[in-house]
C-alpha cells in the first residue's frame, strides 16, 4: 500500500480552522501520509507561514462532513478529545480531504504507523528502550530475598504469547512446572510476581483465570506454584476482579476460579470491575455529557451518573486499596486475576503499587511501573486504544482501561498533592500517546508483537523523549517530597472528582487555573523563569523537533 | 459542641450496647453517642433539646462570652467596619445620590438601617409614598454604586401592586433612580423569584412591576426558589451525604434530586446578569424578591463581588456582609434558628451565598485575598451566637438589644487571625486588571462543597493541603528574606569603615556571591525545611479543638470509627 493512493487532494488554500475557545485561523491545509498541517496565510490571525496545526492523523477518531453549496465543513473529533473544525472551499476538496483523513486514520497495520517514520535529529534510536529492564527490578528483589528467581521459560514466547521474555517466579519452582501450570491458565498466563513489598516481604502475583472448566479440572503444578509462594502456615488472598457469579459461569467456557478444595490456603475475594464494552460505553457517555455545555444542572448530574465513570473509578481504587490492605495490614501474599489477566488485573496490581510503594510515585519509578505492569505485562494497547470516545466505527476490543488507571492516579495525586513526583501534565501526555503517538512505546499488544515488528529497533521510545531535561521539567510536581508512607485514598463519592483537566480540557478555558498553578510553581521553586503553561492547550500534537512555534496559547473564552 | 450549634437531636432505637443519640449541628458536624443507660440518654436528650433552643436573646452565648478584653478595645472593635466610609469609597453622596434622613428613627421601615442613600431627585413625599407601596415598607434604596459606570445597584421589596394597583410615588421613585444614571435611558428591574411565585403573590395584593406603568424599565424574572424550597433542598443534600457506604451513583442521583447545585447555579447566574448589566451595559439595576432580604441580599452581594475587587479582600468582604446582609435586615436570627421559633423560618440563604463565593474562588484562584477557611469560619460564627454581629433580625432590633454595649464584634477577632485566612495565591494586580469576574456557569463547574458539608469528616478530605503548605512556605520565605536583609545591612555597616581602604576588586567579589545568597530563601526539594507535620497536610477545621490532626496512614478505604471514651461511663463517639 502506498500512502499516496489514499491522498486524493494534498493541498487546499483558504481553509479556516476553528477550535472552541480559540480565534479562527485561515490558512493552507496540507495532508501528508501521517499529518494534517495548516499554515497560516495573510488575512488570517496568525503570522504568515506559521504552522498553526500539526495534527497526527492517527489522532483523528471521527470525521464528520457537512456540505452547504460550495463550502464544506469537516469536523475532526480527535482521540485526545479535542474537536476541530475545518471550513474548506470547494465541495470536491472537502470530500477528498474527509475521505483521505478517514482512510489514513484507520490504517491498521502497525508497521505503517508514524513511529516507524519519525526520525527526530536530537534522539538516537535504541535510547530509552533499555531503561527499565525487568532484570533491574529483579535485582532489587534479589537483594532482599532469595525466594524468587528470574525465569526465561518464555524465552521464545511459546509458553505465553502475551508475557515478556523473562518473568519472576518462586525460586523453588522449576521451569517444567511453569510450563505445565501455564497450560492450566488462559492464554498461558501462569502466576508470576508483580510486586514485592519490601516492608514485610509479602508479594503480589498476577495471572489469568485457571482453566477449571465444566469438569472441574485440577492442575497439580499450578497448585504447587501457588503454594510455593506461601511459607509454612501462611495464608494468601486471591482477588478475583469478577463477581462470584461471573467467575462460576466462566466454567462453562472452560475458565473459572480457584476452588477452595484445591487451593486450601488461599481465600478468594470477589470484587467485580467493569471492563470491555461497558467501560468503553461509560467513557463515550461521559465525554458526550462533558461536551454539552448547555445541559441544565439536573441533566448534567443525571448524565454524569448514568455514565457510571466515577463509579468505575471508585471500584478500581477500592479494589486496589483492598489489595494494598491485604499486603500492608494482613501481611498476606495476594494473587490478582480476572479472566484474561490483561485488563482489570493490571489495573489493580499497578494501582496497588502506586498506593503502597513510594518508588512508584517518582517519575522514573512510575515509568518503570508502566513498562513492567502495562506494556511488558501484555495489556493489548493496540486493541484497547484503537478508537476513543467519538468513533462511529463498530466497537471491537476498545476499552479505556488504561485511561481509568490514569484517572485513578490523578485522584491519588489530587488527594496527596505532595506525594507524586509527576504532575497532571504527564498523565495527559500518557493518555494522548496511548491513542496516537510518534513513539513506539504503546504500539502493539504484547512483547511478542513488538519483537515481530521490531518496534524497539525501528521506533523511538516515549521515555527517551520524556526524560530529556527540557521535557522532564514540565512533568515534575514542584510540591513533591518523598513520602515513605502508604497513601490510603478516600474512596467516598464525596472525595472523588471528575478529572476536569482531561475531560473538560478542550471545553472550558483553564487560563485562571493555569495561572494559579504557575504561581504555585513560582512560589515553591522561587525562580523567575517558572514555566508558564502547565496543561495548556496546543493544537499541535507533540512534535518536539519541529522548528515552528507550535503552541497556541488558549485565550480566554469566558472572559 | 456549642449548644447554639445544635440543629437537631435524635434518639434512635435501643441497641444492645446502649441507646444511640445523634446530634446534628448547624456547622454540619454529626455526632453519634451511645449512652449505656437509656434513662441517661433520655435526660441528655431533653437537656440538649432545651439548651439548644433558647427562648430569649439574653440566653445567647454572646451575652456571656468574655474574652477578657478591655472596654475601649471592645468598642473600637464595633467601629472597625464603618458603612458611611464604604459609601464614600463607592463615591456617594455625589451630585446624583444623597443620604436620606427619612428612616432616621426607623419611621418608615423598621427592617432597614437608619442611613439610606437615595437619588437626589427623590423628594421625601416620594420616598414615603413609595415605601407605603412596598412590602414591609422596604422602598428602593442604593446598595452599590459603580463609580466608573455611574450605574447603581438598588434593592427593595415587591410592590403591593396586586392585579392593577399603581402608585405614582413609586413610579416616580423608580424614575428618579433611572435618571440618577446620567448615561442611561433604561434600568433593569430584576425580580429574583420564579415568575409563577411572583404571579401568585398578586392574589395577596403584592406582585411585581407592570412594565407599562413604569417609564423605561426592563423587567426580568430570575427564578431563584424561596426559603422553604432551599431549606428542604439542603435537608435532602445532608440526608444523601450522611448516608453510610454511599455508592457513587446514589450520591450523584441524590445530589441531583436535592436540587442544591441547581439553586446555587441560579443564584450565581442572577448575580452575573446583574453584574453584566452594570459593567457592560452601564445600566442601573433594581433588585427585589418578596421581602427583599433573602434572595435580594444574595444577588446584590454576589453581584457586587463580581464587580468590585474591594469585596474580594478580607476587609472588603466583611464590609459586604455588614452592608448587604446585616444592615439591610437579612433575618439572621430567624434564618439560623437562634431562638426557639418557627422552624419554617429557618433557611440556608446565607450558606448559599458563602457557597457561591466559594465557587468563585475555585474558578479564580488568584482573585480573592481570603481562602476557604475564612468562609468556613464566618459560617461557623453566624451560627455560634458567640458575637453580637449576627444576633437579631435587623438593625433596630440590634440597637434594642444593646449589642454594642453588651457583646463583642466578630470582625476584629477575625482580623486578628487573618494570617490563617490569607490566600497565598492572591494577586492584587490580577484582581484589579480584571474588572469584572465572569465565571463560567456551565453545569460541570459546580461541585459538591465537601469541605463545608463534611468539614468534620476528615477521612474525606485531601490528605495534604497545597494551600497550607504554600502559606507556611511563603511565611518562612518572608522571614528568611527579612533575615537576609538584616544580615546584608549588618554587613554593609561592618564594611563601611574599611571601605576607603579597600580597592574595588574585593568589593565586587562580594557581589557574585550575593545571587547565590539570594536563592537561599527559596525552597529546594532536598532542604528539610518543610515542616511536614500533619498540621499542614490536613485541611484545618474551624477551631483547633475540633481539629483532629490525623495520621492518615491509620485510615483505610473504609473509615473506622474513632473511639473516644468520655469521662463518665463508656460512651462511644463516632464522628
Amino acid at each position: 500500500m502506498e500512502f499516496a493512493e489514499l491522498i486524493k487532494t494534498a493541498k487546499v488554500e483558504n481553509v479556516q480552522l476553528s477550535c472552541p475557545g480559540l480565534p479562527p485561523i485561515k490558512g493552507t491545509l496540507c495532508i501528508t501520509s501521517h499529518h494534517l498541517l495548516l499554515s497560516s496565510q495573510p488575512g488570517g490571525h496568525g503570522e504568515q507561514g506559521t504552522v498553526e496545526l500539526w495534527l497526527l492523523i492517527r489522532n483523528v477518531d471521527a470525521v464528520e462532513k457537512r456540505i452547504a453549496s460550495s463550502l464544506g465543513t469537516i469536523t475532526l473529533k480527535c482521540k485526545d478529545l479535542k474537536v476541530l473544525q475545518l471550513e474548506i472551499p470547494g465541495m470536491e476538496e472537502c470530500l477528498n480531504i474527509a475521505s483521505s483523513t478517514e482512510a489514513l486514520s484507520s490504517v491498521d497495520s502497525v508497521m505503517m504507523m508514524y513511529p516507524f517514520f519519525y526520525r527526530p535529529q536530537s534522539m538516537k534510536l535504541k535510547d530509552g528502550w533499555q531503561l527499565y529492564p525487568l532484570q533491574h527490578y529483579y535485582q532489587q528483589i534479589a537483594s532482599e530475598t532469595s525466594a524468587w528467581r528470574l525465569s526465561c521459560v518464555n524465552g521464545d514466547f511459546t509458553i505465553c504469547s502475551s508475557y515478556p521474555l523473562a518473568v519472576i517466579v518462586p525460586a523453588t519452582v522449576d521451569d517444567n512446572v511453569l510450563k505445565k501450570a501455564a497450560r492450566f491458565r488462559q492464554g498461558g498466563r501462569f502466576p508470576v510476581l508483580s510486586y514485592y513489598h519490601k516492608k514485610n516481604g509479602t508479594v503480589m502475583l498476577r495471572s489469568s483465570q485457571p482453566l477449571i472448566g465444566p469438569n472441574r479440572k485440577r492442575c497439580q503444578e499450578d497448585e504447587l506454584l501457588l503454594s510455593a509462594v506461601l511459607d509454612g502456615g501462611e495464608r494468601g488472598f486471591i482477588i478475583d476482579t469478577r463477581s462470584a457469579q461471573a467467575a462460576k459461569q466462566a466454567r462453562v467456557m472452560g475458565g473459572g476460579t480457584e476452588p477452595k478444595s484445591s487451593y486450601p490456603r488461599w481465600k478468594r475475594l470477589h470484587r467485580p470491575l467493569e471492563r470491555g464494552r461497558p467501560l468503553q460505553e461509560s467513557f463515550i457517555k461521559l465525554v458526550e455529557a462533558c461536551n454539552d455545555t448547555s445541559l441544565s444542572m439536573d441533566r448534567w448530574l443525571s448524565k454524569l451518573e448514568s455514565s457510571k465513570w466515577l463509579a468505575h473509578v471508585k471500584g478500581a481504587l477500592s479494589t486496589a486499596c483492598l489489595a494494598a490492605q491485604c499486603m500492608e495490614r494482613e501481611e498476606a501474599c495476594i494473587l490478582v486475576h480476572g479472566a484474561e489477566g490483561t485488563d482489570t488485573t493490571l489495573l489493580v496490581t499497578a494501582l496497588a503499587q502506586v498506593i503502597l510503594d513510594p518508588d512508584c510515585r517518582t517519575l522514573t519509578g512510575f515509568q518503570g511501573l508502566l513498562e513492567r505492569e502495562w506494556i511488558e505485562a501484555g495489556h493489548p494497547f493496540h486493541f484497547r486504544c484503537a478508537h476513543s470516545a467519538y468513533s462511529h466505527a463498530r466497537l471491537k476490543q476498545e476499552a479505556p482501561i488504561f485511561l481509568l488507571f490514569l484517572d485513578c492516579v490523578w485522584q491519588l495525586g489530587h488527594q496527596f498533592p505532595f506525594s507524586l513526583q509527576f504532575n497532571e501534565h504527564l498523565l495527559l501526555v500518557l493518555f494522548e500517546h496511548t491513542y496516537a503517538s510518534c513513539y513506539g512505546t504503546f504500539l502493539c499488544n504484547s512483547e511478542k508483537e513488538r519483537c515481530l515488528c521490531e518496534v524497539k529497533e525501528k521506533t523511538h521510545s516515549l521515555w527517551s523523549w520524556l526524560n530529556q531535561p527540557s521535557e522532564l521539567k514540565k512533568h515534575l510536581n514542584p510540591l513533591y517530597t518523598y513520602n515513605a508512607l502508604v497513601i490510603w485514598p478516600s474512596v467516598e463519592p464525596q472525595s472523588l472528582q471528575l478529572w476536569q483537566g482531561l475531560f473538560l480540557r478542550w471545553i472550558r478555558s483553564s487560563q485562571y487555573l493555569d495561572e494559579a498553578w504557575a504561581e504555585i510553581q513560582r512560589l515553591v521553586t522561587n525562580c523567575e523563569d517558572a514555566p508558564e503553561e502547565s496543561a495548556g492547550r496546543t493544537l499541535c500534537h507533540s512534535q518536539p523537533d519541529a522548528a515552528y512555534p507550535l503552541t497556541i496559547t488558549g485565550t480566554a473564552n469566558e472572559g | 459542641i456549642l449548644h447554639h450549634h445544635i440543629a437537631a437531636v435524635e434518639k434512635l432505637a435501643l441497641t444492645t450496647s446502649g441507646c444511640p443519640l445523634v446530634i446534628q449541628c448547624k456547622n454540619f458536624r454529626v455526632v453519634h453517642f451511645i449512652v449505656p443507660r437509656e434513662r441517661d440518654c433520655h435526660d441528655i436528650y431533653n437537656s440538649l433539646l432545651q439548651l439548644s433552643k433558647p427562648a430569649s436573646y439574653d440566653e445567647l452565648y454572646a451575652f456571656s462570652y468574655n474574652p477578657k478584653q478591655n472596654e475601649s478595645k471592645r468598642l473600637q472593635g464595633w467601629q472597625l467596619i464603618d458603612l458611611a466610609e464604604e459609601y464614600k469609597r463607592m463615591g456617594v453622596p455625589n451630585s446624583n445620590w444623597q443620604l436620606s434622613d427619612a428612616n432616621r428613627d426607623y419611621e418608615i421601615c423598621d427592617s432597614y438601617p437608619r442611613e439610606l442613600y437615595v437619588p437626589r431627585t427623590a423628594s421625601k413625599p416620594v420616598i414615603v409614598g413609595s415605601s407605603k407601596f412596598r412590602s414591609k415598607g422596604r422602598f428602593p434604596v442604593l446598595s452599590y454604586y459603580h463609580r466608573d459606570k455611574e450605574a447603581a445597584i438598588c434593592r427593595c421589596s415587591q410592590p403591593l401592586s396586586g392585579f392593577s394597583a399603581r402608585c405614582l410615588e413609586d413610579e416616580n421613585m423608580l424614575h428618579a433612580i433611572s435618571i440618577a444614571n446620567p448615561a442611561h435611558h433604561y434600568m433593569y428591574v430584576m425580580d429574583t423569584r420564579p415568575k409563577l411565585n411572583a404571579m401568585a403573590n398578586r392574589a395577596a395584593g403584592k406582585g411585581y412591576e407592570n412594565e407599562d406603568n413604569y417609564a423605561n424599565i426592563r423587567f426580568q424574572f430570575v427564578g431563584i426558589e424561596n426559603i422553604h424550597v432551599m431549606r428542604s433542598s439542603l435537608q435532602k443534600l445532608l440526608e444523601v451525604s450522611g448516608t453510610k457506604a454511599l455508592s457513587v451513583n446514589s450520591f450523584l442521583s441524590g445530589l441531583e434530586n436535592s436540587g442544591w447545585l441547581r439553586h446555587i447555579k441560579a443564584v450565581l447566574d442572577a448575580a452575573i446578569f446583574l453584574a453584566k448589566a452594570v459593567a457592560v451595559e452601564n445600566a442601573t439595576v433594581l433588585v427585589h424578591c418578596s421581602d427583599g432580604w433573602d434572595r435580594t441580599s444574595q444577588v446584590c452581594s454576589l453581584g457586587s463581588l463580581l464587580l468590585d475587587a474591594h469585596y474580594r479582600t478580607i476587609r472588603g468582604f466583611m464590609v459586604l456582609i455588614e452592608k448587604d446582609w446585616i444592615s439591610f435586615g437579612h433575618k439572621f436570627s430567624d434564618r439560623c434558628g437562634q431562638l426557639d421559633g418557627d422552624p419554617k423560618e429557618i433557611s440556608p440563604v446565607f450558606t448559599q451565598f458563602l457557597e457561591g463565593v466559594w465557587h468563585l474562588t475555585e474558578q479564580f484562584p488568584q482573585a480573592f485575598e481570603y481562602n476557604e477557611a475564612f468562609l468556613l469560619q464566618i459560617h461557623e460564627h453566624v451560627h455560634s451566637c458567640q458575637f453580637g454581629n449576627f444576633l437579631g433580625n435587623c438593625q433596630k432590633e440590634r440597637e434594642e438589644l444593646k449589642l454594642k454595649e453588651k457583646t463583642y464584634s466578630f470582625w476584629p477577632f477575625l482580623l486578628d487571625e487573618q494570617k490563617k485566612y490569607l490566600n497565598p495565591l492572591y494577586n492584587r494586580d490580577f484582581s484589579q486588571k480584571l474588572v469584572l469576574l465572569e465565571p463560567n456557569t456551565a453545569s460541570f463547574n459546580f461541585k459538591f462543597w465537601r469541605n463545608m458539608y463534611h468539614q468534620f469528616d476528615r477521612t474525606m478530605h485531601p490528605r495534604q493541603s497545597v494551600f497550607n503548605l504554600i502559606m507556611t512556605m511563603s511565611e518562612q520565605n518572608k522571614q528568611l528574606e527579612k533575615d537576609f536583609k538584616e544580615l546584608e545591612a549588618k554587613m554593609k555597616q561592618r564594611n563601611r569603615q574599611p571601605e576607603e581602604l579597600l580597592t574595588k576588586e574585593p568589593l565586587q567579589s562580594v557581589h557574585p556571591a550575593s545571587p547565590a545568597l539570594k536563592t537561599s530563601p527559596s525552597f529546594k526539594k532536598e532542604q528539610p525545611l518543610l515542616p511536614m507535620n500533619d498540621s499542614i497536610r490536613t485541611i484545618e477545621g474551624s477551631n483547633t479543638a475540633d481539629n483532629r490532626y490525623s495520621e492518615y496512614m491509620e485510615e483505610l478505604s473504609k473509615a473506622e470509627p474513632a473511639v473516644v471514651s468520655l469521662e463518665y461511663g463508656v460512651a462511644r463517639m463516632t464522628c
